[in-house]
């Protein structure tokens, strides 16, 4: 039946929840759009011969293979778009830099929708007050204390914290450091929040 | 959700005023469905207050304990404040044709619901997803289907959703609108102080 691949598009991000980024389906979508080529064509000769030979029963095939025109337009669109909104979240949890295997999952024009929108996002923040801006994708959570017990998951190398110090983050390393400057290596899992 | 009176602009805010309004209008932003005015004149009021905290925080000698005190201070209404640029920034995002059809559509009078960075931001948002489409998609389409029509792609806010209200001042002779057919419409007065569940589109016109 008609449709049938666009559709599988849209479940298989249904599918997933948790606003997961699976692999960007090069194939689903050329397939949808071979389907739409095809239908497309049908439906010129069709419209032609009913035109030209006054064949009006032909008018029924040509309204429903239009539907189903319309139909794979409307998956296809919500497929990229909803894959566009879990790429624009990607930005508030993981920070301008992507790791490297949510990256592969992203088409190129995925990733230029990426860049474009940091660039937006990064000059809309600049803006904000008189010098400097204000990150906003910081301060995620209300402040309940100043600093706070982190363990290292991983290697990360030295960390400099507002006073000047300088603290070594190794893997399996305790420190008590102040939440505003863990909040995002929290984020990215190189820092583990220890509730004791 | 508050329903405000105005304030001129001469009025002199103290401090804890300015983060009265602050925190009123973050309280605001976060409960309505609808992207509501922009309050630039707050935010950037707010950064420059926290300007001047951070750096009266550096002349305080390190281990003072009032320095712990200002941080969290620091760090509350740093976070209030981003919280409040957020719920907009993510409305902007979520409903942007209908944002950017508003803000067409309004007359020159009328107070703009973006600030002129949100304003530049949305259209960047708007024409970043339709080169994205294009290019991925549409342009790959037969001839008759290469555009998608936005403004009915993209779901409006729901402004039929319910929101709390809490009354400021005294309002009298209110119409409540009837919402079954069994219902009649009536009029009451709200006392101040007075608290309601309504829809948020009968509350936003009263």
């Amino acid at each position: 039946m008609f449709c049938e691949k666009a559709v599988e598009l849209v479940r298989e991000l249904q599918r997933l929840g948790d606003g997961q980024l699976p692999a960007f389906s090069e194939d689903g979508v050329r397939q949808v759009l071979e389907e739409m080529k095809a239908l497309y064509e049908q439906n010129q000769s069709d419209v032609n011969e009913a035109k030209t030979e006054g064949r009006s029963e032909l008018i029924p095939t040509i309204k429903f293979r239009h539907s189903c025109l319309l139909r794979n337009q409307r998956c296809v669109a919500a497929y990229l778009y909803d894959r566009l909104l879990r790429i624009r979240a990607l930005r508030w949890e993981y920070g301008s830099v992507l790791p490297t295997a949510v990256r592969f999952h992203m088409c190129a024009e995925e990733l230029e929708w990426f860049n474009q929108y940091k660039k937006s996002l990064a000059t809309y923040m600049r803006s904000l007050g008189g010098e400097g801006g204000l990150d906003i994708t910081q301060d995620r959570k209300p402040p309940k204390s100043l600093f706070i017990e982190v363990r290292c998951l991983k290697d990360y190398g030295e960390f400099e914290i507002d006073d000047g110090t300088i603290v070594l983050l190794k893997k399996n390393s305790q420190h008590f450091l102040p939440r505003w400057k863990c909040e995002q290596l929290i984020r990215q899992g190189v820092l583990e929040h220890v509730i004791s | 959700m508050s329903e405000s009176s105005e304030h001129s602009a001469d009025d002199e805010l103290t401090p804890a005023e300015l983060i009265a309004r602050l925190e009123e209008a973050w309280m605001n932003e976060k409960f309505s469905p609808e992207l509501l005015e922009n309050k630039s004149e707050i935010v950037e009021c707010v950064m420059e207050q926290l300007i001047h905290m951070e750096e009266n925080l550096q002349r305080v000698k390190k281990g003072d304990i009032k320095a712990s005190v200002h941080r969290m201070e620091i760090d509350r209404i740093r976070f209030v404040l981003s919280s409040y640029l957020r719920s907009r920034l993510q409305k902007i995002e979520k409903y942007f044709p209908h944002v950017l059809e508003k803000e067409k559509s309004r007359a020159a009078s009328d107070p703009s619901f973006l600030s002129p960075e949100e304003f530049a931001f949305a259209k960047e948002y708007l024409a970043n997803t339709e080169t994205y489409l294009k290019a991925v998609a549409l342009r790959h389409m037969p001839p008759n289907l290469q555009t998608v029509d936005i403004l009915k792609a993209v779901p409006e806010p729901p402004l039929d959703s319910f929101v709390f209200l809490r009354v400021r001042e005294r309002q009298e002779n209110i119409l409540i609108e009837p919402e079954t057919d069994e219902q009649r419409e009536y009029v009451t007065d709200l006392e101040e102080g007075a608290e309601l569940l309504q829809d948020f589109q009968s509350c936003e016109t009263s």
